[in-house]
């Protein structure tokens, strides 16, 4: 049905958006490119070339491995939280209530909370050991307040970046949800199907296109999750809570080793390509695009 | 026909649900009414929930620190700012993508998303060294540029998915009438996605107004926008929760705000392709 | 042409909203410590003075603002035209000709009223790059009522045996009355500063004459292995994410008995509005292993100039304003002698009214035991008590930082955080070229 002329005009429209964008991305990449083959630190104006010695360094480096593991601990981590969690929560909030309004304004609320707000309210006003809410709570029940960010720092920021995305995951499980047929269920339930079954024979395979879409756009995002680690625990104690992007920005801000920063910046950049294919064959298989 | 639901049942769904709702909002609860409380009361070792007494001296004592409305209107300004003009780019190209597909459309949509995957901080070096050559350090214009290139890939991938759920047939049909492409545009395609923009530009107005890491660092007074504010009350000398929290209320309040009393239209479009 | 071009699209995209700055606006930045917040409030007094200046406040977080200034210098943004920053940036930066150097300050600024050791770290080739807002060393803020209570007496100068001794007696953990309250959070500024401090009372260094790192040498071992000992047994639990700030609300909310930090909290823990504890605060000189060496440091938040400013005239009437004599006077008028800038003029501990103030002479004392060109007991190729004036240094210390508060949180051994600092200061160090 698509004429040549159709073409042409669908063409011009899309091209402003990717010129732009491919703009956006080439020509920082390329400066990142030319600075990862320098030695170029901030704080030392003379740049000489480098070669490859800023890629061993920084792949080398001992915290390298362990931020690796920390981002897809992180990303895992969260989105078996949020994909788990929101599919229990939009199953309760499919159910008739009262107050069905007020409740769902609740659950959203995290959602439109400014990262760096939720990380120092929850750092100081929750996960501190001795003013905290939870000391308090623990030391009602008599036992020992936990020390959240020093004793278990990656579960403490997979925490709260899940309770920032939990509303996300929820709202859209949950509209998934609400366009099930329901004589498909009663069906079901006549032929005395469990309220088990029920649940991974239909609600779950009606759900699928709905997780898709929620682990990848939650990916974009945790991927890159930066100012809950460097409000609330700075990458450690140690590496214990240093991801790739946390990694990188020590070494171009803390170090002000450009050089380093932009290997690690093309690292990081061929990591989340190879994240990216994965991701996108899911998507492909699930989505039908 | 409506499923028979016992009040019984109901009873219990509705306090199961609000026991969750109540928690998952609790921290925010906690902010605000932290907020009102003396500095000494927010840190006591005896916390309490509404007995304390309460004060607005946090709110005056941020005020006359800090110059709110300037950095509330740059986050107005910037968040929709760059949302508009991501809108403007993006609809014709979601626009063409759904109704003119060819077989690059699916790669180019997920090229457009993987962009979204490099880490910021990668680039910091080379944006700052651009924007000062180009004079956009903290102005207005420059950040509004950032954010609608961040956030360009969400919006054609929302605008996309919800544009393909318009069904072709009825485009085919206004042709026949002879409908222009004007009058075609106006007529039946803009009614038919206003939702999906308005869900589109409330998501992104939001995911906008909360992006902590271009905003802090292109920015210092001109254009600082409200991340730049909460950013001077973290952690300073003395005893800091409750002017904190005041900050954060002040901070988040506006898009809470926008997001509870918009939330319909946020959900309704809200889908990404996921519901057929 | 084509940048410019760009910029013009970009900037008709949007016009009407961007603001264009006056040619009198001076930008300033510092960090949101409490004597900086005060001298925010006090501006009237200068823009009164100075009706054609109108000044821009960026307050931030130390690290955060460290940071912005860092890059925008570096890179000669010229977002700012007065930056607040500290004894360890002042010397590496004039270095690079980066600051303007500050002569002519007005004639009654009168600069040799400044404490010598002060600015000496402000001074290159004795010319001064930063004027000083408040100085500051470390000393022992302590209870004077848990002291009794613990039928203890604080000497003035106290050893660290005696301070661990005391913090294990002081330690009542059932009422949340911990005996010590010390740094951990990671950070070159944060933890780091008060143990390179510590270390150098116990005889070790960060470098030998050759700079070679030294973690591998005992007295790293018996400062780390006492600090985490210490902490262990008196200190308050998470304190591997206690900064100078979160121990502040620990003292003042009344659960440390003593707290070894920087001068400049002496007026916080006394003063009665947000201390629990203000009437109970006691002083002492920070501890020494009778080696020759205290672990106090010394450090001066200042204010320079970026050199190439186009405001060299207005900046310099800031500064001058917010670092001269009459600057002490107003505030001491709008709050009191007690939350006068301290630490950086000696016509300020003349002044009898200043010296009925209780940390006063204390302050002094510890500042003047400081000594930034001879800070260890073996011999160091560096300047710097509690830092090493390197560039590289601040990420390389950052990163030994995390190791050590690894190893207080208990997450890694004493022995491997000093094998992961050695092994990454040699790293890092090899990197830059050392040695020079």
């Amino acid at each position: 049905m698509s004429t040549t002329h159709s073409r042409t005009a669908g063409k011009a429209m899309i091209s402003p958006a990717v010129i732009l964008l491919f703009l956006w991305m080439i020509v920082p990449l390329a400066m990142t490119l030319y600075f990862s083959f320098q030695f170029y630190n901030l704080l030392d104006p003379v740049k000489s070339f480098a070669g490859f010695a800023n890629y061993e360094y920084f792949l080398t480096d001992p915290a390298f491995f362990e931020a690796l593991g920390n981002t897809l601990i992180i990303v895992i981590g969260v989105l078996c939280i949020t994909v788990i969690g929101g599919t229990l929560l939009a199953l309760l909030l499919d159910q008739p209530m009262f107050g069905q309004g007020i409740v769902r304004l609740l659950f959203i609320a995290p959602f439109f909370v400014m990262p760096t707000v939720s990380a120092l309210v929850w750092k100081n006003m929750f996960m501190n050991p001795t003013n905290g809410l939870f000391a308090f709570l623990s030391k009602l029940v008599g036992s020992t307040p936990i020390d959240w960010l020093g004793h278990h720092p990656l579960a403490s920021i997979v925490m709260i970046v899940s309770w920032q995305w939990l509303p996300f995951a929820t709202l859209i499980l949950l509209t998934a949800m609400q366009s099930l047929d329901s004589e498909q269920i009663e069906a079901a339930e006549m032929d005395g199907a469990s309220a088990l079954s029920r649940f991974f024979h239909i609600i779950v395979p009606h759900l699928a296109r709905a997780g898709t879409v929620v682990i990848l756009i939650q990916t974009i995002f945790l991927l890159s999750i930066f100012a809950e680690i460097l409000v609330t625990t700075a990458g450690g104690p140690g590496y214990a809570s240093t991801n790739i992007p946390y990694l990188v920005y020590m070494q171009s801000l803390l170090q002000f080793d450009v050089g380093g920063g932009s290997a690690g910046g093309i690292v990081a950049v061929i990591l989340a390509n190879i994240v990216a294919i994965f991701l996108m064959r899911l998507v492909g298989k699930n989505l039908d695009l | 026909m409506a499923r028979q639901v016992t009040l019984n049942r109901r009873m219990v769904n509705t306090a199961v649900a609000w026991a969750f709702g109540l928690l998952i909002f609790f921290p925010i609860l906690w902010t605000i009414l932290t907020s009102f409380k003396t500095e000494a009361e927010a840190i006591s070792l005896q916390p309490s929930l509404f007995d304390f007494d309460w004060t607005m001296e946090n709110y005056q004592e941020v005020n006359s620190r800090s110059n709110y409305p300037r950095y509330f209107m740059n986050s107005v300004i910037i968040a929709f700012g760059s949302v508009i003009l991501g809108l403007i780019i993006a609809v014709p190209a979601a626009w063409a993508m759904a109704f003119v597909p060819s077989k690059k459309t699916r790669g180019i949509l997920m090229w457009m998303l993987s962009t979204k995957m490099l880490p910021p901080v990668g680039v910091l070096i080379p944006i700052y060294l651009l924007f000062r050559d180009w004079g956009l350090l903290d102005s207005r214009v420059g950040l509004v540029f950032v954010l609608t290139m961040v956030n360009l890939p969400i919006i054609v991938w929302m605008l996309f998915t919800y544009f393909r759920e318009i069904p072709g047939e009825i485009l085919e049909a206004a042709r026949m009438d002879g409908a222009s492409l004007k009058s075609e545009l106006i007529h039946v395609l803009t009614p038919m996605a206003l939702p999906g923009i308005a869900s589109t530009m409330l998501l992104n107005v939001i995911l906008a107004w909360n992006e902590a890491f271009w905003t802090l660092v292109l920015t210092t007074t001109n254009a600082a926008p409200l991340t730049q504010f909460i950013a001077s009350y973290s952690s300073p000398e003395g005893l800091f929760y409750a002017k904190l929290s005041a900050a954060s209320t002040m901070a988040i309040a506006p898009v809470l705000i926008l997001g509870w009393f918009s939330q319909k239209q946020l959900v309704r479009g809200l889908t990404f392709g996921a519901v057929k | 042409m084509q940048k410019s071009a760009i910029a013009l699209t970009v900037a008709a995209m949007a016009a009407g909203v961007s603001l264009s700055a006056s040619a009198e606006t001076l930008t300033i930045a510092t960090v949101n410590n409490g004597d900086m917040v005060r001298m925010q409030k006090l501006t009237d007094d200068f823009t009164s003075k100075n009706p054609d200046i109108e000044l821009e406040w960026v307050t931030l977080e130390e690290n955060a603002l460290r940071q912005k200034v860092t890059t925008d210098i570096a890179t000669k943004g010229g977002q700012f035209d007065v930056m607040t920053i500290g004894t360890y940036e002042v010397p590496i930066w004039a270095d690079r000709d980066w600051l303007l150097p500050l002569e002519g300050l007005g004639d009654d600024y009168d600069v040799d009223d400044i404490l010598p050791a002060i600015r000496g770290g402000l001074s290159v080739d004795d010319k001064l790059y930063a004027a000083p807002f408040y100085g500051e060393s470390s000393m022992v803020m302590y209870r004077k009522d848990l002291m009794e209570k613990a039928g203890m007496e604080m000497p003035e100068a106290p050893t660290w045996e005696f301070i661990g001794k005391a913090a294990r007696a002081m330690t009542d953990k059932d009422n949340e009355i911990y005996g010590v309250c010390l740094r951990g959070k990671a950070g070159w500024g944060e933890n780091m500063a008060f143990l390179t401090a510590t270390a150098n009372s116990f005889g070790a260094r960060w470098f030998d004459m050759d700079w070679n790192p030294q973690f591998d040498s005992q007295p790293w071992a018996d400062t780390l292995n006492f600090y985490v000992d210490l902490m262990n047994d008196a200190g308050p639990p998470g304190s591997s994410s206690n900064g100078f700030n979160e121990n502040l609300t620990l003292f003042q909310n009344g659960q440390c008995g003593m707290w070894i930090d920087a001068t400049v909290a002496a007026s916080f823990v006394t003063n009665a509005d947000d201390s629990k504890v203000a009437d109970q605060v006691g002083f002492a000189l920070a501890p020494d292993n009778g080696l020759g060496k205290r672990g106090n440091w010394l450090w001066a938040w200042s204010l320079a100039i970026p050199a190439g400013t186009e405001k060299e005239e207005s900046a310099k009437k800031f500064v001058a304003w917010a670092t001269s004599k009459a600057y002490a006077e107003l505030v001491a008028a709008n709050e009191g002698w007690a939350n006068v800038p301290p630490g950086t003029r000696t016509s300020l501990y003349e002044n009898p009214e200043y010296q009925k103030v209780p940390f006063a002479a204390m302050t002094l004392a510890s500042i003047q035991a400081a000594d930034p060109t001879n800070p260890t007991v073996e011999e160091v190729p560096y300047v710097g008590v509690q830092f090493v004036a390197i560039p590289e240094f601040q990420g390389i210390a950052t990163s030994v930082g995390q190791q050590f508060a690894a190893a207080l949180a208990g997450q890694s051994s004493v022995e491997d955080a000093l094998k992961n600092a050695q092994s990454l200061t040699e790293r890092a160090m090899k990197k830059a070229g050392y040695p020079k």
